[in-house]
C-alpha cells in the first residue's frame, strides 16, 4: 500500500506539536508491513532548506526533490517539498502578523537596502496566504498525476486542498486528520475563510481522523459531519531514554514548574502566570519557567512585572532541540493549562522524562491518561493545590513519576499507525465497491 | 567684579559606557556567575576610543594650547566607563590626564555606576558618589566641587542631598515643564538649600550639535562654527550663561568624522570668542563668579533624557519597575557582602543603561534608545535582566545570609555537603581496593608475600567503611542539632523556614541510609 500524504512540517524544521505527531505516525506507518509513504511538505521558513533550491537549482520550478532516510528503518520515506510561505499553525490573522514582522526585521536590519519586492508584499498577506495554499494545491496535483500510490492522507487544514485536488486529480481516496480545528486555535473567533476550508476537506474526505474524542465532537457538531465518518486515533509519544538526559545541572535549590509550549491564546499562558503567582505566595523555593514563544508573551511578561513575581517566573524563549529535555529534566512539575487542546504530546513527552503533569480537563490527552493531575483549565486553586502538594509531598511526586512512566511507555506510535493502517484498509476497499 | 558683566558659555560632556551583558539563560542560574559580553564591550569601547575619546581630546587639548587656558570644558566620565578604559582603552586615560593636566578642564562628580540610586536610597547614592568622588581624585588628582545626576536627573531633594555632601553646584535639564517663562539662560539656586547653584541645560543649542548636526533634512544644515556664534551672540543681551551639555560621544560617534564634527569643535571657541562677550568657565567657576538670579522649584525629578525630560526613558512601564524594584531590594543585603565580585557586580548590574534598555516608547526618541543596544527587543533586555538579577540573588544568599540564623544553617549545610563529598570520595576508594583484591584472588597465587597484600588490603577497606560510618554519625548529629535550632526559631519568617524545613528534610534521609547501613 502505498500513501500519499500532505503535512506542512517535518522534522527537523517543526515548530509545534503538529510535526511531532505526523513524524511519529509516519515512522510508526512506514515500519508496518507493505505500507509505503510519500511525504509532502510546503518549505517552512526557506531559510534552513537550502537543500531543495540546491538539488533544483531554478527558482521557477516550485516542486523540489528530496529523499528522507531515517535511523532503524529499512525503507525510505520520499519527502518533497514545495516553496510556499506557509506557516505551520497559522491563520490568516497570524500569518500577517508573523510575516509583517518578519519584514519588520529585515527592514530593522536592511534599513538602506531597498526591498521592493518586500514592500510590494505589504498589505496583501490575507490573499497571500490563500494563495499559498492554491499554489500548494496545485503542485499536489501535479504529483498526484504523476505518482502511485493507493490513498491520500491529509494533515490539518493547510493541507486539505492539496489533498482534495489530488483526490481529484487520481481518483483516489481522501483520508484527513485533523490535529486541531479553527475553533481550538482561535479560540472562539473563527475565521469563515478557514472554515470553509476545513469544512470542504471534511466533506470531501471519506474518512476523518481526529486525534481525541474530545476533538471529534468538535467535528461532529461545528462542521455538521456525519458521525460514522469521524474516528478517533489517539497520538503517542516516541520513546525517550531518560538516563541521557540525567546529568543536567541544576545551579539552585529551589524547584521548577514549567509551561513548555507555544504562548498562544489556546495554551492558557495567563492561568500559568496567575496560578505562578498564587503558589509563590505560599511557598517561596520554588522557580516557574515559562519556555516557548508566541504572541502573548510580551503581554505575560508585563503581566508577570505587574505581579511583581518576575524574580522567580523565568522566561526563556523558543527552545530547540537538546534544550527542550534539559528543562524537562530540570523540572519537578510540569503544566499544561490549555484552554483548548486537541491532543498535547508535550505531557506524555514530560511523564517520559519523569517529571509529573498537570494537565487541563480541556486537552485531548486527558482522556488517555490515568496518572496525571487533570484540572479545568481556568482552575487556578485547583492547579495551585496540586502544585503545592506535588513539591510538598515527595511521596505524591514518586508516585505520579513511577505510575506515569509506566504509563507513557505504552502509548507508542506502532499502535496508532497500526489503527490508521486498519482505516486505510477499510476505505481502499469501501472505494473499491 | 561685577557679576551682572560677566556672561559664561560652559561645556559638558558626558563620557559613559555600560557593561552590555552577555545572553543569559534560565539554565546558567547559579551555574554561571560571569553577566557580561567582552567581546561586544571591548569591541564597542576600541571603537568609541578610536573614532570619538581619543581624537576628541587631541583636539580639545590643542585648543587649550592655543588659546591660552581661555578655553575650558568640563566631564564627568563614569565609574563604569573608567573601569572599562582599565581593561581595553588605558590611552583614553592618559588622553584626559592630560587634559586634567592643563587645569582649564573639570571633571564632575557623578554616581559610580551611572545609576538611578538617587531615585531609590539616599544611602546608597551617598555611598556611590562618594566612591566616584575618590575614584576621580585617585585618576586627576583634583576632588570634584560640582555634581550632576545620572542623566542629569534632578529634583529639588536629590539637590539637597547633594548640597549636604558638600557639592557647590549642580548640572540639569533646562526642561520647558519646570522653566515655564523663565531662561536657562541664568544661574539659578535650589529651593531647598540656596547655596547650591543649579546651571540648566539649553537643550535648544545642545541638541543642535548632538541631534541636527549631521541631519541633511535640517533647514539650518550645514552647521558652521560662525553660524553657531551667531546664534549664541543674538541670546547676550538677556543671557548670562549658556550651558551646552551633551554626550561626549556627539564627536564622532553619533555625528560620524565625515559629517565635520571634529572641524566644527575646532573652530567654535575661536568663533565664540571673537563674536560673542561669553567666557569660557568650567561650572565650577560659574558657581564662584556668576550670582544665581532665582530659587528653581523642581519638586518631581527631571532628566535629559527624550521629548519628556522626565524618568519614562528608565522607569516607564511596568517590566522597568519589576526589574528596577527588586534590584535595589538587595540594597542592604549587598552592603553586609565583603566580597569583590559581588561589590563589581553589583555596580555594574545598577547602570541605568539596562533600564534604558527596557524602553517601550518607540516614537521620536527610538534612535537614540538604539545606540549600542544589545537587545532586539524590550522584552528581551527584561527577561535577560531578570535572569542575571534572580542568580546575583542565589549568589548574596549563598554568600552573604541574611540573619545569624541563615549563617548557622548555611554552615552546617556546608559542612555536610563536605562530608557527603568525604563520604563519596570514600566509597569510590573503597570500590578500587575491591577491585585490586578481586584481582589479587583471582590470580590465584600462592606466594605469602601477595596474601600479606591482600590481607592488608582488606584491613585498609575496613578502617575506610569504620571511617565513613563515623562520618555518617557525625552527619547525624550535626542534622539533628540543626533542626534543633529550627524548631527553637519557630515564629520566624517563611523564607527561613523553608531551607530549615530542606535541611531537616536532608538530615531524615541520612538517618534512614545510616540506620540501614549500621544493619
Amino acid at each position: 500500500m502505498r500513501v500519499l500524504m500532505f503535512g506542512w512540517e517535518f522534522p527537523p524544521h517543526i515548530s509545534g506539536g503538529l510535526g511531532t505527531a505526523s513524524y511519529g505516525l509516519t515512522k510508526g506507518i512506514v515500519s508496518l508491513k507493505d505500507t509505503e509513504v510519500i511525504f509532502v511538505v510546503p518549505k517552512a521558513w526557506g531559510d534552513e532548506d537550502q537543500s531543495a533550491v540546491r538539488l533544483i537549482g531554478a527558482n521557477n520550478i516550485p516542486v523540489a526533490y528530496r529523499r528522507v532516510y531515517y535511523h532503524g528503518l529499512k525503507r525510505e520515506i520520499t519527502t518533497y517539498e514545495v516553496q510556499s510561505e506557509i506557516i505551520p499553525y497559522t491563520d490568516p490573522e497570524e500569518f500577517w502578523k508573523l510575516t509583517k514582522k518578519r519584514e519588520e526585521l529585515q527592514k530593522s536590519i536592511l534599513v538602506h537596502t531597498n526591498q521592493e519586492g518586500k514592500i510590494d508584499f505589504t498589505g496583501r498577506y490575507n490573499g497571500n496566504l490563500l494563495d499559498e495554499i492554491y499554489k500548494y494545491s496545485i503542485v499536489a496535483a501535479v504529483l498526484a498525476s504523476e505518482l502511485e500510490f493507493d490513498i491520500i492522507h491529509a494533515h490539518d487544514w493547510l493541507a486539505y486542498p492539496a489533498g482534495i485536488s489530488a483526490m481529484e486529480v487520481s481518483g483516489k481516496p481522501l483520508v484527513i486528520h485533523v490535529h486541531a480545528t479553527e475553533f481550538d486555535r482561535s479560540g472562539g473567533n473563527v475565521n469563515p475563510d478557514v472554515y470553509n476550508i476545513e469544512k470542504r476537506g471534511m466533506d470531501a474526505a471519506a474518512k476523518i481522523i481526529t486525534v481525541s474524542n474530545r476533538t471529534r465532537d468538535i467535528v461532529i457538531s461545528k462542521y455538521n459531519i456525519n458521525p460514522e465518518k469521524v474516528e478517533t486515533v489517539y497520538n503517542a509519544v516516541e520513546p525517550v531514554d531518560v538516563a541521557e538526559h540525567l546529568h543536567v545541572r541544576k545551579g539552585f535549590d529551589e524547584k521548577v514548574v514549567t509551561f513548555l509550549g507555544r504562548i498562544t491564546l489556546q495554551k492558557g499562558p495567563e492561568y500559568f502566570i496567575e496560578v505562578a503567582n498564587k503558589v509563590l505566595k505560599k511557598m517561596k523555593n520554588v522557580r516557574f519557567v515559562m519556555a516557548g514563544s508566541g504572541d502573548l508573551m510580551e503581554r505575560m511578561i508585563r503581566r508577570a512585572a505587574s505581579l511583581k513575581i518576575t524574580d522567580r517566573l523565568h522566561f526563556t524563549g523558543f527552545l530547540r532541540g537538546k534544550d527542550v529535555f534539559t528543562m524537562l529534566a530540570m523540572s519537578d512539575v510540569y503544566i499544561m493549562p490549555s484552554v483548548s487542546e486537541p491532543f498535547g504530546i508535550s505531557p506524555l513527552e514530560a511523564m517520559m522524562s519523569n517529571v509529573p503533569v498537570i494537565i487541563s480537563k480541556q486537552s485531548g490527552v486527558a482522556e488517555i491518561l490515568k496518572h496525571a493531575v487533570k484540572v479545568d483549565f481556568w482552575d487556578i486553586d485547583a492547579m495551585a493545590d496540586a502544585i503545592y502538594g506535588i513539591l510538598t509531598y515527595p511521596a505524591l511526586s514518586g508516585e505520579f513519576i513511577k505510575n506515569g512512566r509506566d504509563e507513557v511507555i505504552r502509548i507508542r506510535w506502532e499502535n496508532s499507525a497500526r489503527h490508521v493502517r486498519q482505516i486505510y484498509e477499510e476505505v481502499i476497499s469501501k472505494h473499491k465497491q | 567684579m561685577s557679576a551682572a558683566a560677566k556672561k559664561a558659555i560652559c561645556f559638558f560632556f558626558e563620557v559613559h559606557q555600560p557593561f552590555r551583558l552577555k545572553r543569559y539563560r534560565f539554565f546558567d542560574l547559579g551555574i554561571d556567575h560571569y553577566y557580561y559580553d567582552d567581546y561586544t564591550n571591548e569591541s564597542i569601547m576600541r571603537k568609541v576610543a578610536e573614532r570619538c575619546y581619543l581624537p576628541a581630546n587631541n583636539i580639545i587639548l590643542d585648543l587649550i594650547s592655543k588659546n591660552k587656558n581661555k578655553f575650558k570644558v568640563s566631564f564627568s566620565i563614569t565609574g563604569i566607563a573608567l573601569d572599562q578604559f582599565r581593561l581595553y582603552a588605558p590611552e583614553v586615560i592618559d588622553s584626559f590626564k592630560r587634559l586634567a593636566e592643563t587645569g582649564c578642564v573639570e571633571f564632575l562628580a557623578e554616581t559610580e555606576a551611572h545609576s538611578l540610586a538617587s531615585l531609590s536610597n539616599r544611602a546608597e547614592f551617598e555611598r556611590q558618589v562618594n566612591n566616584h568622588r575618590q575614584l576621580i581624585k585617585e585618576y586627576f588628582g583634583i576632588e570634584p566641587q560640582v555634581f550632576r545626576n545620572t542623566e542629569m536627573i534632578y529634583s529639588d531633594q536629590i539637590g539637597s542631598w547633594v548640597a549636604d555632601m558638600g557639592f557647590k553646584a549642580v548640572l540639569t535639564e533646562g526642561a520647558k515643564h519646570v522653566l515655564g517663562w523663565k531662561s536657562p539662560n541664568y544661574l539659578y539656586c535650589n529651593t531647598i538649600n540656596p547655596r547650591l547653584k543649579v546651571l540648566l541645560r539649553n537643550f535648544v543649542l545642545s541638541d543642535d550639535i548632538a541631534f541636527r548636526f549631521s541631519n541633511r533634512t535640517w533647514n539650518e544644515w550645514p552647521l558652521t562654527a560662525d553660524k553657531y556664534a551667531s546664534w549664541i551672540n543674538k541670546l547676550a543681551p538677556k543671557s548670562e550663561i549658556i550651558n551646552i551639555f551633551i554626550d561626549y560621544e556627539t564627536f564622532g560617534e553619533h555625528n560620524p568624522k565625515e559629517s565635520g564634527i571634529f572641524d566644527f569643535l575646532y573652530h567654535l571657541p575661536a568663533a565664540i570668542m571673537k563674536r560673542t562677550p561669553f567666557k569660557f568657565m568650567t561650572p565650577s567657576e560659574v558657581a564662584n563668579n556668576l550670582q544665581p538670579v532665582a530659587a528653581i522649584n523642581i519638586p518631581t525629578p527631571i532628566s535629559w533624557a527624550d521629548e519628556e525630560r522626565d524618568l519614562t526613558a528608565w522607569l516607564g512601564n511596568e517590566l522597568q519597575n519589576a526589574a528596577f524594584e527588586k534590584l535595589y531590594e538587595l540594597t542592604d543585603r549587598v552592603n553586609k557582602c565583603e566580597y569583590e565580585q559581588i561589590k563589581k557586580d553589583w555596580t555594574y548590574l545598577q547602570a541605568s543603561d539596562h533600564f534604558y534598555y527596557m524602553c517601550t516608547k518607540f516614537f521620536s526618541d527610538g534612535i537614540v534608545h538604539a545606540y549600542f543596544n544589545p537587545y532586539e527587543s524590550p522584552y528581551e533586555a527584561f527577561m535577560n535582566y531578570m535572569n542575571i538579577l534572580s542568580d546575583f540573588e542565589i549568589r548574596i544568599n549563598r554568600m552573604c545570609p541574611a540573619t545569624e540564623h541563615e549563617i548557622e544553617i548555611l554552615k552546617y549545610d556546608s559542612q555536610l555537603r563536605a562530608q557527603d563529598e568525604i563520604i563519596a570520595k570514600q566509597a569510590k576508594e573503597i570500590e578500587t581496593l575491591k577491585k585490586k583484591l578481586e584481582k589479587l584472588s583471582g590470580k590465584k597465587t600462592k606466594a605469602s608475600s601477595k596474601k600479606e597484600t591482600k590481607e592488608k588490603a582488606e584491613k585498609k577497606v575496613k578502617t575506610k567503611q569504620k571511617k565513613s560510618k563515623t562520618g555518617e554519625k557525625s552527619l547525624v548529629e550535626l542534622a539533628a542539632e540543626v533542626v534543633k535550632k529550627t524548631k527553637l526559631k519557630k515564629s520566624e519568617s517563611k523564607g527561613k523556614k523553608a531551607t530549615s524545613r530542606k535541611t531537616a528534610g536532608k538530615a531524615s534521609k541520612k538517618k534512614t541510609s545510616s540506620a540501614k547501613s549500621k544493619k
